[in-house]
């Protein structure tokens, strides 16, 4: 899923200099999962704002809702009154979310609430991992299902490099050496051989090097 | 031969060759280069020309080769895989080969978390295996990493790195041999403080057989201060100093003198080490170690 981390109040209330009437819609999907943007965060967010405005003796109303998924047409039809009612909107939903409402509801502006960071999960309580660059050629068959695109520093195809020690990578003790678990994965597979083969250089037109990218299905498409 | 370089015909008759590392200015100052230079000159077969090391901001790596090779040196071309595309890199090797540039060394390059633009994008668009291949096809098919022909080839005598002291351990070697696969007709190690590791991973070496594909120069360095020994070991990633190193260096009374003196016994005991065809002698910012160093410990007889 897509992992985000709220943007400080300051940093939101600092756009929200001379509105009255503020909106903060939130996503009950990824974010809600990840616990940055979903029902209760966006509701704990209305509430500092609230807060914040009234510690500066500014009033402002401000109106909470939170759709399902923020990155469908549909759901987003669900926040129309509250926007309508709004000065501007703040929107807890990745940043997918954040340009699919303010296409839908210009000219009103709408802000992001937070900063999108990764596609990963969770890999212990309160730690999150980023586990997918969506490079659009997935090589995790070649790597015992370790993607050193998203997990190694320098998304090296031909690792480990020589800075990988004690499996840590050698940007920081605190993170693990992709290519340190990407040959203990090959061993318990019984595929060692295989860091042997060179790793040609990558594709990387079917990634963001590309340009933006999409997909079309005929077969969905009808 | 695969090249015009100097180092490849020495090298190639059995000359055991001594390199030095030169590390190019924060500035445009061409004189500081000389000055490193003329230290080197007479007592080095080749000197590495780095390339931003640390992602430090220093001057190109190839122009910096560039002067060496009109004072009369032999540059080796450090190129890493951080700061460039295949388009860069290809386009820069067309250049260096055309400034007289003879030797490459392929590196994928220290990460930019620690240099002095860490909030820069990296590219790492190649690795160094990729570079390392992509720089054979250029000089042997006559190639482009897309496939379309080269009319003037660059042809350079191509270097690899090892770290015989990174992990996995038993991997190291073969990872060196994959690199010599890919195009290095030449490997520099990473500092040898820990000879015991480094005998073990030489005899895997010799297994393999990759002495004889390839030749193999051992990284040396002198230490200037038990505080620089301890730095080494605990802050620099892919080191290795035992404690005997550090112990030695906290005893003397000068720091200095005791640094080179370790650095000549390594190399003593380097040159007994079969399938070692060379050292290659990293004194970064201490350039002037580098006549002594190899006075001491007889590489020029
Ligand atoms: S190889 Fe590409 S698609 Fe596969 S997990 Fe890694 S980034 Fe995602
Ligand atoms: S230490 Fe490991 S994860 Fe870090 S850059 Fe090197 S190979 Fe990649």
């Amino acid at each position: 899923m897509i992992i985000a981390s709220q943007k400080s109040v300051r940093e939101i209330a600092d756009n929200l200099t001379k509105h009255k009437r503020i909106s903060v819609a939130g996503c009950g999907t990824c974010v809600a999962v990840c616990f940055a943007g979903g029902e209760r965060e966006s509701e704990i967010l209305a509430s500092a704002l609230r807060m914040f405005f009234k510690l500066k003796s500014r009033k402002v109303e401000i109106r909470q809702q939170t759709v399902k998924r923020q990155c469908e047409w549909e759901f987003i039809e669900e926040l129309k009154e509250n926007i309508d009612w709004a000065d501007i909107v703040v929107s807890t939903a990745c940043g997918i979310g954040v340009q699919a409402v303010q296409k839908k509801y210009l000219p009103k502006r709408v802000l992001p609430g937070l900063n999108t960071s990764f596609m990963g999960m969770p890999t212990s309580p309160g730690v999150w991992k980023e586990r997918c660059l969506g490079c659009g050629d997935c090589v995790l068959d070649e790597t015992g299902g370790i993607c050193p695109i998203a997990r190694c520093a320098k998304n090296l195809l031909n690792g480990p490099c020589g800075g990988s020690q004690n499996g840590k990578c050698e940007i920081s003790k605190d993170i693990d050496c992709a290519w340190q678990e990407i040959y203990d994965r090959l061993k318990v597979l019984g595929l060692l051989d295989s860091m042997n083969e060179i790793a040609l250089p990558k594709n990387w037109s079917t990634s963001r090097d590309g340009g933006p990218r999409r997909i079309v299905r005929e077969d969905v498409n009808t | 031969m695969k090249s015009e370089s100097r180092l490849e015909k020495l090298l190639n008759a059995g000359h055991f060759a001594v390199t030095a590392e030169l590390g190019p200015p924060k500035s445009s100052d061409s004189n500081i280069i000389k000055q490193k230079a003329n230290i080197l000159k007479g007592y080095v077969d080749a000197v590495n020309i780095t390339d931003c090391q640390t992602a430090i901001v220093r001057m190109s790596s190839i122009a910096a080769a560039s002067i060496l090779v009109h004072l009369g040196l032999e540059p080796i071309a450090q190129m890493t895989c951080r700061d460039r595309n295949r388009i860069a890199i290809q386009s820069d090797l067309l250049g260096a080969s055309a400034l007289g540039v003879n030797n490459l060394l392929c590196l994928t390059g220290d990460h930019q978390k620690f240099g002095n633009h860490p909030e820069s994008k990296n590219v790492f668009d190649l690795d160094s295996i990729q570079l390392l291949k992509t720089v054979k096809d250029m000089r042997d098919d006559k190639k482009f990493q897309c496939g379309e022909e080269i009319t003037v080839e660059p042809r350079f005598f191509i270097g690899a790195a090892a770290n015989p002291f990174a992990d996995p351990f038993e991997y190291r070697a073969f990872r060196m041999g994959k690199k010599i696969k890919a195009g290095a007709d030449f490997i520099q190690t990473q500092i040898v403080f820990n000879l015991d590791k480094f005998v073990k991973w030489m005899e895997t070496v010799r297994e393999l057989g990759l002495d004889k594909k390839a030749f193999i120069l051992a990284g040396v360095a002198p230490i200037k201060s038990a505080w620089m020994a301890k730095y080494m070991k605990n802050k620099v990633a892919g080191m290795d100093v035992p404690d005997e190193i550090i112990a030695r260096m906290e005893k003397a009374a000068n720091p200095k003198e005791e640094g080179i003196n370790i650095c000549v016994d390594i190399i003593n005991q380097l040159k007994e080490i079969k399938g070692i065809s060379g050292v290659h002698i990293m004194a970064v910012e201490w350039e002037e170690a580098v006549p002594e160093i190899v006075e001491k410990s007889r590489l020029k007889e």
